[in-house]
């Protein structure tokens, strides 16, 4: 059935084959762009058309992704490259997505070629608004088939469309598809292999004049006989029960507490699975390998390291499968509504609250689901406030220090003790910290342009497995990526750092090695924070991640111990008065001391400026505020 | 330019009230966008056109944003955003389930 050999439709074939392929002008496979309004399926078309044959990366430079990938043709073989443009409503360039999408179809994108065809995607069942946007697609003058999608929801609700007599209107080849279901797909790959031919629509309206577009498609559409489907009936009970004043706000509520408790409990089997073989395969290797320098670098740095950061694998793969569901089913545009009052307050969207959320778990994550969020400004203020909410790699220290400096007594009666308000106290810092800042950016830097807050619900569906196993595919991919290439090396600099000069062939004692030297070195500089070289070489190690201070402690200390050691928390009680303690509890509630979060956004920002200011940013607030509190509670203790 | 067409024809002669104060389950046709031109354009574009029907269906809990249905999908704006846009008084009519 989807042999895309429909004799009729080929009439166009003779053409192609008299100009072969082999021409010397075709070094590339022919590029062919995929553009439509946010909603109307075009990551569903994508995924439809390629497959697994897809690789997602970043424009140069902006925050916006770029997919594309080979068609994967039944039967016949074929070269064709797909680019999955960001969703548009229109070809003015004002967000960042439409300034993306309008450079690549007019071929002014550095790092892509000018598109050869366009695969014009419209939602069927909202032809009204949708048709509009053909008319300055159609006036790009490329070579252009209009696919109406959700082609099973129009004719279940009982809408109708005369697809050639829209063909006829447009001209160009037009083609009525259910991008979910792969329903009626053959015209698009005739497009896709035939000889690509210029629209020749019957007319054009002026495409800046919003009323005169919204007339022509209207008179389209009365020519093409559209008669639009009744209303989904499904997604009016489901809101009249999501969106209630009381069971609304209960239902979501019982989401986010399961998405909390998912990443945070129901990951914890997985990721200690993933910890076990990890830990059992470094043992392995170890048992094999004769003993050499080599082997405690492999081990270390590459086992202990990066290994320690593919623990968080199963987290981000369960976050991001709840994300896909809520997103591919509907609700994520709901519980955007109902948080939008309370985001609104500190600048931000609802669209921010689920990452914000899931940045409790781990700021990874957090920043890479991000992409939900379309204004730009807003999205970047919710990457740069990520890292403040207070993730699991703190509460090892939090514990660790509290243990060691707090003695545990009944704070409010048998209900609140004084070391979980010490540790309730800390996510607060964090939270109040987030809120501030959002504030700082939206009123200034980030200010947003005067785009007002639109959000559109999409009728629900029943997620695909497909559409969510790809989406998981594709973030572990970039996860596992960024582990093996910016965390793998930072693990090897710190291990060099510990371990180098060697002193008579042998490893130095940590005090004496690279870090040993630095700790020294930053000790003025930390001293007014209450810290000695010890825990400057602990914040040196920490780079790496958070919890790896208190490794580097119990090795200073010459201690086998983890947070919850008595002896770590009396040789930390020897080095660190009270008043430094709770400067180093500020100092890590505030400083953006992972590598891991520097490198994602990095990523998702398309270069190092906003990384760097963030690390800056971050990195002085901890200073100063520790500084405060060392100052504070050194004179409050006399 | 964008000013002309962001006001209906009608505009000065029939009395309007804002799009806010819309009741939810009641449509009415819009009248003007009192907005600044690209906020206006970027609405227009997504249905809220003078001289189109649009209809309150519900708000989020706790009653901001608001939920309208315009050619057919539904859309949130904030009620602040709402408020610059001013409808039909006399166009006000109980929303037709089908």
């Amino acid at each position: 059935m989807l042999s895309g050999s429909t004799p009729g439709a080929r009439s166009v074939a003779p053409g192609e084959q008299s100009a072969p392929k082999t021409a010397p002008v075709r070094s590339r496979p022919r590029l062919v762009a995929i553009v439509g309004p946010p909603n109307s399926g075009k990551s569903t078309l994508f995924n439809r058309l390629t497959g697994l044959r897809q690789k997602v990366a970043n424009y140069p430079g902006v925050t916006v992704e770029q997919r594309v990938g080979r068609v994967k043709f039944p039967g016949a073989r074929g070269e064709v490259e797909l680019i999955d443009l960001p969703g548009i409503y229109t070809l003015e360039p004002r967000s960042e997505d439409e300034r993306v999408t309008c450079s690549v179809l007019r071929g002014e994108m550095p790092s892509v070629p000018k598109p050869d065809g366009v695969i014009l995607i419209l939602d069927s069942t909202n032809l009204a608004r949708h048709l509009v946007l053909a008319a300055p697609i159609l006036s790009l003058g490329l070579p252009t088939i209009i696919v109406l999608n959700m082609a099973d929801a129009l004719r279940e609700r009982g809408g109708q469309i005369d697809v050639a007599a829209l063909a006829s209107q447009l001209g160009a080849p037009v083609a009525l598809v259910s991008a979910s279901k792969g329903e009626g797909l053959e015209p698009v790959y005739e497009f896709l292999t035939g000889q690509f031919g210029v629209p020749a629509p019957s007319e054009l309206p002026v495409i800046h004049d919003v009323p005169r577009c919204r007339e022509w498609a209207m008179r389209l559409g009365q020519r093409a006989r559209y008669h639009p489907p009744a209303p989904p009936v499904w997604t009016r009970r489901l809101d009249a029960l999501f969106l209630h004043p009381v069971y609304g706000v209960v239902i979501f509520a019982v989401v986010v507490v399961l998405v909390f408790q998912v990443i945070f409990s129901g990951a914890q089997p997985l990721m200690d699975a993933v910890d076990a073989f990890v830990q059992w395969s470094g043992q392995q290797l170890k048992a094999s390998l004769p003993e050499s320098a080599w082997r405690d670098l492999l081990l270390e740095a590459f086992w202990g390291g990066a290994g320690s950061v593919i623990v968080f694998l199963p987290q981000i793969l369960l976050l991001f499968l709840f994300i896909g569901i809520l997103e591919d089913s509907g609700y994520m545009a709901r519980a955007a509504l109902i948080a939008d009052r309370t985001m609104a307050r500190v600048g931000l969207q609802g669209k921010s609250f689920i990452p914000l959320l899931s940045a409790y778990a781990c700021a990874v994550p957090a920043i890479m689901a991000t992409r939900t969020i379309e204004d730009k400004r807003d999205r970047l203020a919710t990457i740069l406030i990520a890292p403040f909410m207070t993730c699991s790699a703190r509460l090892p220290v939090y514990t660790l220090i509290i243990a060691a400096f707090l003695p545990n007594r009944p704070l409010l009666g048998p209900f609140l003790w004084t070391r979980t308000a010490a540790m309730l106290g800390l996510y607060v810092l964090g939270f109040l910290a987030a809120v501030a800042t959002a504030r700082l950016l939206k009123s200034s830097i980030l200010k947003s342009e005067p785009i007002p807050f639109v959000l559109e619900l999409p009728p629900y569906r029943w997620p695909t497995v497909q559409s969510l196993g790809l989406r998981l595919l594709d973030r572990a991919r970039v996860f596992l990526r960024r582990v093996g290439t910016v965390i793998l090396s930072v693990s090897v600099v710190l291990w060099l750092l510990a371990h180098l000069p060697l002193l008579e062939g042998r490893f130095p004692p940590i005090e004496q090695s690279l870090a040993g030297t630095l700790g020294r070195t930053i000790e003025p500089v930390i001293q007014p924070l209450g810290f000695n070289w010890k825990i400057g070489i602990g914040l040196i190690s920490s780079l790496a991640a958070r919890e790896v201070i208190v490794g580097t402690l119990g090795t200073i200390y010459g201690i086998q111990g983890d947070e919850s050691s008595a002896s770590l928390q009396a040789a930390l009680r020897q080095d660190l008065s009270q008043a430094g303690a709770v400067a180093l509890l500020v100092f890590y509630a505030f400083a953006m001391q992972c590598i891991s979060t520097i490198a994602v956004v990095r990523r998702e920002t398309g270069g190092w400026r906003w990384p760097a200011i963030q690390f800056v940013y971050m990195t002085g607030l901890a200073y100063i505020s520790a500084f405060i509190a060392y100052q504070v509670v050194s004179w409050a203790n006399g | 330019m964008q000013l002309s067409f962001k006001k209906h024809p009608a505009a000065a002669l029939v009395p309007t009230t804002s799009l806010a104060d819309l009741l939810p389950g009641r449509q009415a046709v819009i009248v003007e966008l009192d907005l600044p031109g690209e906020l206006a354009t970027r609405l227009m574009t997504l249905g809220f056109v003078p001289g189109n029907t649009v209809a309150l269906v519900r708000t989020a809990p706790g009653g901001d944003p608001l939920v309208f249905r315009v050619d057919g999908a539904e859309l949130a704006l904030r009620r602040d955003t709402a408020q610059q846009i001013r409808i039909d008084s006399e166009s006000i009519s109980p929303l037709e389930e089908p």
